[in-house]
């Protein structure tokens, strides 16, 4: 092209964006997030490991009387180590929470691309049942569930995870219509590529920063569903250590040991906190706005 | 056109909630056991489990059954509980009307309260006040409700100060409103859980609609500032947040239940807890569908506001 | 017409810019320097393509700043409150100013009317503001006058309506008699035509020139195009990048155009005459293939008993009772290009689908080289899709920004099985030279490109393959004119070198002559004329055609 012509049709500059992730991680607030995430992390993942050297007793051990203070932070309802039982109690919440999140995205973004993409019948009857499936609250239809199959972990897993998917569905399904719309989602039928390729690497790949924003939700939302079941006594059972289980247990001696109450909310609330601060961060890099601050 | 519509909305939410009684119906049918042992226990002889069968109509085929159940929902027969041996809707009945209480006057102070300080940020766009309200939103949002819970009774009742309740404890028989003080800190709960949601979605509504060319052109226009929000902006904010305030409002249904526990508050949720505990299926099935059909009457109120508020569908006919 | 002078014009002008300087919130500049007066009665046309930042001089005028820009420096005055300087005016005062003394026709009616409110009552609003008339009875008489200088009726019931109620003709004149309510010495247009179709813009146009020169209002027109600026101005501005590049009166401006940048541009707009030469002035192609139109048309006189290569016959598209198409018939032959016109709503995208496979709702034949072809895509051979190829309107949308360019450019080979990477990238490679993109585009992905970029990658993926056929679905109508004039470049070029079909679908009747040998237009679902480019337009045999032509701005 001439000169003249150039300055025309100006070349756009050619300046690497940085990617989604490096984004979120550009804001302060993600990192916040992020450093509070993997401390909760790390001793939900190690803490099981240094029992019994660190605090000189199992989690399900009883060391004394009940509600004394012997050891680092006393002892709980039953007389057991309460530091031991919170190392060893944010394992399996973590693990739960990590599953059913895993098993909603699947069965939601799956649901969700195919009814975008599909005809309007099997769109109208994969949203008919969703609308079913979301006129239960989430814990409510857990309970139901718990009722018939009792307090188990793998129908914890399954009942969130599922009831997750109609929700997750829902999102990936607004972020894929808007994206079925464009000409190269067109293009490429017109080039009779097959459908589930479409899906695949047209479709997908510019969904990626709606997904990633439901993921997080998703998994705080997880975390905080097994921790209440916990919590209810639907969840882990005794005498399983676990955080919400620990709060149930000692609450009604708040006022003598607190610690044995505060310790696993603590917990709890850090790390809600943390994925959550994350999913925001997230949330405004992928639509851009406010980054660099 | 829009009866016709609303009609429409009305057919659809009666459609989802017969699913959703199916679905809860056939949550029994998965439970092992004779539903008449449970009831009567170990000790019960043969001739009592017989009638009672007979009674619950244990020897109909499935589908009779479930006409007979869906059907008691309508005459307000919800069946026996397992647990108590009395009729379920005579113990739901006073904790209904506990937890609508708690609802009502959580949603009376969340809803007003979040809408103006979404709007409040929204208009003091990255200012100090706008980063706190976010911040402490984005805090909120994430914290289960029990934590809540548990933290404001530490704060509030036991540890640090001592100034409210933490449980309630109204003599059986009383209703819980006669004891408003106990009412404080679950309500309070209730509407840290709920607020923080109604805020971000009324403060992004705001700045989306602060964005739009009608606003623009009415600064233009020379429109003073306070007339630009309250006549061009805050109206056509509203409709989406009616909406959130909606599956809010459900979500609460969802949360009242650990509130209700955390609280020992009487209500439905505390009714909730012990069923499940006992595994009180009759009272499991009432409960579930009693918040269903909460969640879509509050769901098609809030869709039929936003038909009747839209210029668009209210004067298709006439266009 | 008189060239004013800038030392006449300080005591005439209605509204006076000098110095203005613009600087975004990171500190990059926007605006430098720009400068232009305001005569009441006359209409100065601020011309610049997109990111020249005409609209944000306008507002300017306003003391209005969108996001993202700090405030502007300079002095900005309006004859009638003395030597304030509108950029230093307070909130209060500025406030007061707009709509009644400066007035804003803002570009999409139809998101600048508020949807909840009637319009009676928003023109109303204006007039409550700034206390026009003495009582709430003199301000509705106002109203009614004021849409019925707009050509609008003025009855209740039509106050009554909400703006979804109107045409977007009717929402723009709307507009207009909102701006013109109190009746301001200032008003700016921001492309108030933007999306309305030529008789509607004919219509818009002479309503503005009317009520500013019976009022004597000073108006600022803003637009990219052209020949609406011949239609309307009285002077011009041409903006480039932020700088007023020239200035004059229209006359000289248009016919005698000084600066490079304006020559360009003025070259690049096409004419119904076909006398531009777009594309193939030197100032935009000098490295372009010379390709003479009547050179093609020549080489193309075929022996009459060619087999066409298309052939439509009745085809028909209907969604419910709404007739899309009704009755299509039309032919191509071997490398000849055929304009299909129609304005917005006339059904040419849904036929242009049709042929291309991508709507299979049809009934009807389309047959290729004598072959029937099934309706849709998937169910055609991969030959036969190969033979056809499909341009996109925006290449904002039809390259998928995840991917890069050459990813995009194979997937027809893909698809067409082959197999070799190498040969795909040579292929590719190829294809890219064609459309004069070349090989370090291959990895970059569309985000990195300029429309222009994006529209030339999209043309490389329908080449990539050797059709017979392109169908353009309205490829330019998303870019620039600059950028219109060398994709129509490319675009004849490649058709002459490959001997190409090309079924070029615009609602730009002034396209005719540079693109096509014959002319089909459709309205509401059917041709209504049909022939050689000449033929139609020189003699036009329907109602419709003829209407066009007489709008159709031109100088």
């Amino acid at each position: 092209m001439s000169a003249a012509a150039e300055v025309l049709e100006r070349p756009a500059k050619l300046e690497k964006k940085p990617n989604l992730l490096m984004r979120t991680l550009r804001q302060k607030q993600a990192k916040i997030g992020l450093a509070l995430t993997l401390l909760v992390l790390a001793i939900a993942l190690f803490g099981p490991l240094a029992l019994p050297w660190l605090t000189g007793s199992t989690s399900t051990e009883f060391t004394g009387r009940p509600f004394t203070s012997t050891g680092l932070f006393g002892t709980d309802n039953l007389g057991r180590d309460v530091f031991s039982r919170f190392l060893d109690g944010g394992l399996k919440l973590l693990v739960y929470s990590a599953l059913a999140t895993g098993i909603g995205m699947l069965l939601g973004v799956v649901l969700g691309m195919v009814a975008a993409y599909s005809g309007r019948r099997l769109d109208g009857l994969l949203m008919r049942g969703n609308d079913v499936l979301l006129a239960l609250p989430q814990l409510v239809f857990a309970m139901l569930a718990i009722t018939v199959l009792g307090p188990q972990g793998w129908v914890l897993v399954l009942v969130i995870g599922v009831t997750h998917a109609p929700r997750v569905a829902r999102v990936t399904r607004s972020a894929a219509a808007a994206v079925i719309t464009e000409d190269y989602i067109r293009a490429s039928e017109m080039y009779a590529v097959p459908r589930w390729k479409i899906l695949l690497t047209e479709v997908l790949p510019n969904i990626t920063g709606p997904l990633m924003v439901e993921l997080g939700l998703r998994m705080t939302y997880s975390i905080g569903f097994v921790a209440a079941l916990s919590f209810l006594g639907m969840g882990m059972q005794p005498p399983n250590a676990d955080w919400g289980l620990m709060i149930n247990e000692n609450r009604i001696a708040l006022v003598v040991q607190p610690w044995g109450v505060i310790l696993p909310v603590l917990a709890i609330a850090v790390l809600t906190v943390g994925t959550n601060l994350l999913t925001d961060s997230l949330a405004r890099a992928s639509a851009n706005i406010n980054v660099g601050n | 056109m829009i009866s016709r519509m609303i009609l429409r909305r009305l057919v659809v939410s009666l459609g989802i909630l017969l699913v959703v009684s199916l679905l809860v119906f056939f949550a029994t049918l998965l439970l092992p056991g004779d539903p008449a042992q449970a009831i009567l226990g170990q000790q019960a002889t043969e001739d009592r489990l017989a009638a009672l069968r007979e009674q619950m109509n244990l020897n109909d085929p499935w589908w009779q059954r479930y006409l007979a159940w869906l059907g008691g929902i309508f005459t307000g027969n919800l069946g026996i509980s397992a647990a108590t041996g009395g009729s379920v809707a005579a113990l739901l009945s006073e904790r209904i009307s506990a937890s609508l209480v708690l609802l009502a006057v959580a949603g009376v102070i969340a809803i007003p309260v979040g809408i103006i300080v979404g709007t409040y940020s929204a208009l003091r766009r990255d200012r100090g006040f706008d980063r706190a309200a976010t911040g402490v939103s984005l805090v909120l949002a994430s914290l289960p409700e029990f934590v809540i819970g548990v933290v404001l009774i530490a704060l509030l009742s036991t540890t640090v100060f001592k100034l409210l309740p933490s449980v309630t404890m109204a003599p059986p028989g009383e209703a819980v409103w006669n004891y408003p003080l106990q009412l404080v800190l679950p309500t309070l709960t209730l509407v840290l859980v709920v607020i923080p949601y109604i805020i971000r979605m009324m403060r992004a509504t705001m700045l989306e609609v602060l964005d739009s060319g009608y606003v623009e052109m009415a600064r233009l226009k020379g429109v003073p500032e306070r007339q630009v929000i309250t006549r061009h902006a805050i109206p056509h904010a509203l409709g989406p947040v009616a909406q959130v305030v909606a599956i809010q409002l459900a979500w609460m249904a969802g949360g009242v239940v650990v509130i209700e526990f955390l609280f020992r508050y009487p209500g439905i949720g505390q009714a909730l807890v012990d069923a499940v505990t006992n595994r009180d299926v009759q009272v499991v099935q009432a409960i579930s569908i009693i918040i269903a059909a909460a969640y879509v009457v509050v769901n098609l109120l809030a869709d039929v506001v936003g038909m009747v508020t839209n210029p668009k569908l209210r004067t298709e006919s006439a266009a | 017409m008189t060239a004013t002078t800038t030392e006449s014009s300080v005591i005439t002008s209605a509204l006076s810019v000098r110095d203005l300087d613009i600087f975004t919130e990171q500190d990059r500049q926007v605006l430098f320097g720009v400068e232009f007066d305001l005569q009441p009665g006359r209409i100065l046309a601020l011309v610049g393509e997109s990111g020249s930042g005409k609209t944000t001089a306008g507002l300017a005028c306003m003391g209005h700043f969108r996001k993202g820009l700090a405030r502007g420096t300079g002095t900005i005055t309006l004859g009638r409150s003395g030597t304030q300087n509108v950029l230093q005016m307070p909130q209060q005062e500025l406030r007061a100013l707009r709509g009644r003394h400066i007035a804003y026709v803002p570009q999409d009616p139809a998101l600048s009317l508020n949807p909840a409110q009637r319009i009676g009552a928003q023109i109303l609003e204006v007039l409550q503001i700034h206390g026009y008339g003495d009582s709430t009875a003199e301000r509705r008489e106002r109203v009614g006058q004021v849409l019925a200088e707009v050509g609008l009726k003025n009855d209740e019931a039509y106050q009554h309506r909400y703006p979804h109620q109107l045409s977007g003709g009717q929402q723009q004149r709307v507009g207009i008699a909102m701006a013109f309510a109190c009746r301001p010495s200032v008003i700016v247009l921001d492309e108030p035509t933007t999306g309305l179709d030529v008789s509607t813009q004919a219509l818009v146009l002479e309503t503005i020139k009317e009520l500013s020169e019976r009022h004597q209002v000073a108006g600022l027109y803003i637009t990219h195009d052209l020949a609406v600026v011949a239609e309307l101005a009285d002077e011009v501005a041409v903006m480039l990048r932020g700088r007023i590049v020239e200035h004059g009166s229209a006359r000289e401006v248009l016919y005698s155009p000084q600066h490079d940048y304006t020559k360009a541009l003025l070259d690049a707009v096409p004419d119904l005459e076909g006398c531009h030469q777009v594309g193939e002035v030197q100032a935009i192609t000098s490295e372009q293939v010379q390709v003479q139109a009547h050179q093609i048309r020549q080489k193309l006189e075929l022996p009459a008993d060619a087999q066409p290569l298309l052939q439509v016959k009745n085809l028909a598209l209907s969604y419910g009772a709404a007739k899309i198409l009704n009755g299509i018939n039309l032919s191509l032959d071997p490398g000849e290009s055929m304009m299909l016109l129609g304005e917005s709503g006339s059904g040419k995208t849904t036929l242009s689908r049709c042929v291309a496979g991508l709507n299979d709702d049809y009934t009807g034949t389309v047959a290729l080289n004598g072959v029937e072809l099934a309706p849709g895509t998937r169910k055609r051979t991969a030959s036969q899709r190969q033979h056809i190829q499909y341009i996109f309107q925006s290449p904002f949308s039809s390259l998928n920004p995840r991917r890069t360019i050459s990813e995009s450019v194979e997937v027809p080979l893909v698809m067409a099985g082959v197999r070799s990477k190498s040969h795909r990238r040579d292929r590719v490679l190829e294809a890219l030279d064609q459309v004069r993109l070349g090989k370090s585009y291959m990895d970059r992905r569309p985000g990195d490109l300029s429309g222009g970029e994006r529209q030339r990658a999209a043309i490389a993926r329908a080449l990539v393959n050797a059709p017979s056929l392109l169908v353009c679905d309205e490829i330019t109508s998303a870019l620039d004119v600059s950028v219109q004039a060398s994709i129509l470049d490319l675009l004849r070029t490649i058709q002459a070198e490959r001997q190409m079909s090309l079924l070029f679908v615009t609602h730009n009747i002034a396209l005719a002559r540079h693109i096509s040998q014959r002319i089909a237009v459709l309205q509401q679902g059917k041709i209504v004329d049909y022939g050689h480019t000449d033929a139609v337009l020189e003699n036009p045999q329907h109602e419709y055609t003829q209407q066009l032509l007489a709008h159709i701005p031109s100088f």
